[in-house]
């Protein structure tokens, strides 16, 4: 059974449409990532689901029961705000304390219980704490350990990390992960960070303007995305213009390509994606475009190189060998490089 | 550094009207006193020690215990408000405000006696309640410690409601989220939540009203035809009728004391936030 369910969910602020219709389905011990844009739904979606807004139309499920009017203190979740929201007039024991508190619980369990949490976030000895004495990081993990003592069923984060530094923000993604997976609870995240989403998630709901565009696993949305928002939004592409002549040959930049996808109509206009680490750079002669390198920039672990190709179009590519500013070279692109998507209506 | 001469009109101000006039109410508070009234520079306990007789320190209760009380009725009826107007959305917030703050504009002097008008036996009440029906005889309203009080109420709530609502509109929002997302109902969100993070605005509140409560003079004066004297009224009384400076200043002096003790107190919890709680 689906742990949370909303069906036909739909949102408006003063004339203005939040959400439309959306449909989703989360599954017990699941990692589910709300990705989009600011604005695009996904921080009202988890509002929702956590009782803090109450949808326009439609219904939200929790195990099957309808949930739509339960306050936010009667439901199984727990929520990890945006800016950790700790309580300033309380130290780190009695802010993770203070849910259980709320329930009555035996102070002998609720010391076991925080010194248990404490443990599990790296933060032993800060029980005495005050909460402006702490870096953000630990702020961060303190209200994880608040939220969880509760034993919620599902976990909801709206943009944990979004305060913290890059470095942090990768060591708390991987701990998260493994949190969620030690606890087997559900999670659902809410971010605008693609990278964050394709590292932790289980399944990730791309949204845009109120609406869901696509649903899948990160090796799903990554390397099948179902529009151009999808392709945009998730890693870095060339979207092109392209003709599906029939099944597994695509048309673009005057030339024929053979691809993997079907079920298109014949003649069909499409859009085609083709990411810049799929493409390779080859001899003039031997590549099935060909064009002038327009610039260089060395980005690390590759470079991000510019061609511009004999009809005047530009290609992003990543290589991790150089090339050099006016030179004439060949792309090479192969069947499975090519993602043919439906065009935008 | 190179800005130090900003600050010379508020040291200048600061010298002239507040360090000078105590310093010489604190040496008139130990002069002696000629027969004639005028002050003598020698050194006395007595202007202190005739405070002590139980006729004055009656008069120390008796403004205490009115201040304390205002102080408390202002908070009873200050919070709820403030805590109202906080909650209402932004374009309500400040009409209601204004709404508030309004009769702080007329003359303190005029308010007051407009009560006395109101309170008065042939006053609005009276006769309202007459033409009801429900009294034959005109209450005794005026000139009563219940027209003191309601005068001081009256007076000084603003200065309780706008620190109080001044925290409140600041509090984050998300923090009453959290409270409801961990399991408190309202009302346990009020007691473990909002209530605590807003002491500091009750402390301040408190403050403001207090000081100028037990001070007062004016209202009791009106309001209480003389009936209540309180310590405000007595240095009032020993300035210009008894002509006694050097009794009025020590009293001066005691009140100025109590006032700091007070404020030392409540500042030391304001600084530690919700630890009270």
């Amino acid at each position: 059974m689906n742990i949370i369910e909303l069906k036909g969910v739909s949102k408006r602020f003063a004339e203005k449409d939040a959400l439309v219709d959306i449909n989703l389905s989360i599954r017990p011990k699941e990692f589910v990532t709300l990705l989009g844009p600011s604005g695009c739904g996904k921080t009202t979606t988890l509002r929702i689901i956590g009782g803090f807004e109450q949808p326009t139309n439609g219904d939200v499920y929790f195990e099957g029961r309808r949930i739509n009017h339960l306050p936010p203190y009667q439901r199984q979740l727990n929520t990890v705000f945006q800016k950790y929201a700790l309580f300033p007039h309380l130290n780190v024991y009695e802010n993770i304390a203070f849910g259980l508190n709320i329930k009555k619980a035996a102070q002998k369990d609720i010391a076991k219980k925080v010194a248990y949490m404490l443990q599990l976030v790296n933060l032993e000895g800060f029980e005495k704490r005050k909460i402006h004495s702490l870096s953000g990081g630990q702020q961060q993990r303190i209200a994880i350990a608040r939220a969880l003592v509760c034993e919620p069923k599902v976990l909801l984060l709206d943009e944990p990390l979004g305060a913290l530094d890059l470095k942090l923000r990768k060591e708390m993604q991987l701990e998260l992960k493994k949190m969620q997976q030690q606890l087997g609870i559900t999670f659902i995240y809410v971010t605008h960070d693609q990278e964050e989403a394709l590292t932790m998630s289980d399944r990730v709901v791309v949204m845009s303007d109120g609406e869901i565009q696509q649903i899948g696993t990160p090796e799903d949305i990554y390397n099948e995305p179902v529009n151009q928002f999808v392709a945009d939004f998730i890693g870095e592409g060339n979207i092109l213009k392209g003709i599906m002549l029939e099944d597994y040959r695509v048309k673009f930049e005057e030339q024929i390509f053979p691809c993997i996808d079907k079920g298109f109509g014949n003649n069909e206009a499409v859009e085609v994606l083709v990411r810049p680490e799929d493409i390779q750079i080859v001899d003039p002669e031997r590549g099935m475009l060909r064009g002038i390198v327009e610039s260089v920039v060395f980005k690390g672990v590759h470079y991000e190189i510019m061609v511009r190709d004999e009809s005047g179009t530009h290609w992003m590519i990543h290589s991790i060998h150089m090339a050099k500013n006016g030179e004439a070279v060949g792309l090479k692109i192969l069947p499975d490089a090519i993602h043919i998507m439906k065009k935008a209506v | 550094m190179r800005k130090k001469w900003l600050a010379i009109p508020y040291a200048l101000w600061a010298l002239i009207f507040s360090v000078i006039p105590i310093l010489l109410i604190a040496i008139y508070s130990f002069c002696s006193r000629s027969p004639y009234g005028n002050i003598v520079y020698t050194f006395t306990w007595d202007n202190y020690r005739r405070f002590l007789e139980p006729i004055y320190l009656n008069v120390l209760w008796r403004s205490v215990v009115l201040a304390v009380q205002s102080t408390i009725i202002c908070f009873l009826l200050g919070y709820p408000m403030a805590l109202l107007i906080a909650r209402s959305d932004i374009k309500k917030r400040s009409l209601m405000i204004l709404l508030f703050i309004l009769p702080l504009w007329t003359n303190f002097l005029l308010r007051t006696y407009a009560w006395m008008v109101l309170l008065r036996d042939q006053g609005v009440i009276n006769q309202f309640l007459i033409a009801l029906g429900i009294i034959e005889e005109p209450l005794k309203l005026l000139y009563t410690n219940g027209a003191v009080l309601l005068g001081m109420v009256y007076n000084f709530l603003p200065f309780m409601v706008l620190p109080i609502y001044a925290v409140l509109s600041k509090l984050d929002h998300s923090l009453i989220e959290a409270a409801e997302d961990l399991g408190a109902t309202s009302l346990e969100v009020f007691m473990k939540v909002i209530f605590p993070l807003s002491i500091p605005g009750v402390i301040s509140g408190t403050i403001m009203v207090f000081m100028p409560a037990v001070s007062t003079f004016i209202i009791s004066d009106l309001l209480g035809g003389g009936q209540t004297i309180l310590l405000g009224n007595l240095i009032q009384n020993q300035f210009l009728v008894a002509r006694n400076w050097q009794f009025g200043s020590s009293i001066s002096i005691i009140m100025i004391s109590m006032i700091l003790v007070c404020m030392a107190i409540m500042g030391r919890y304001r600084e530690e936030g919700g630890e009270l709680w």
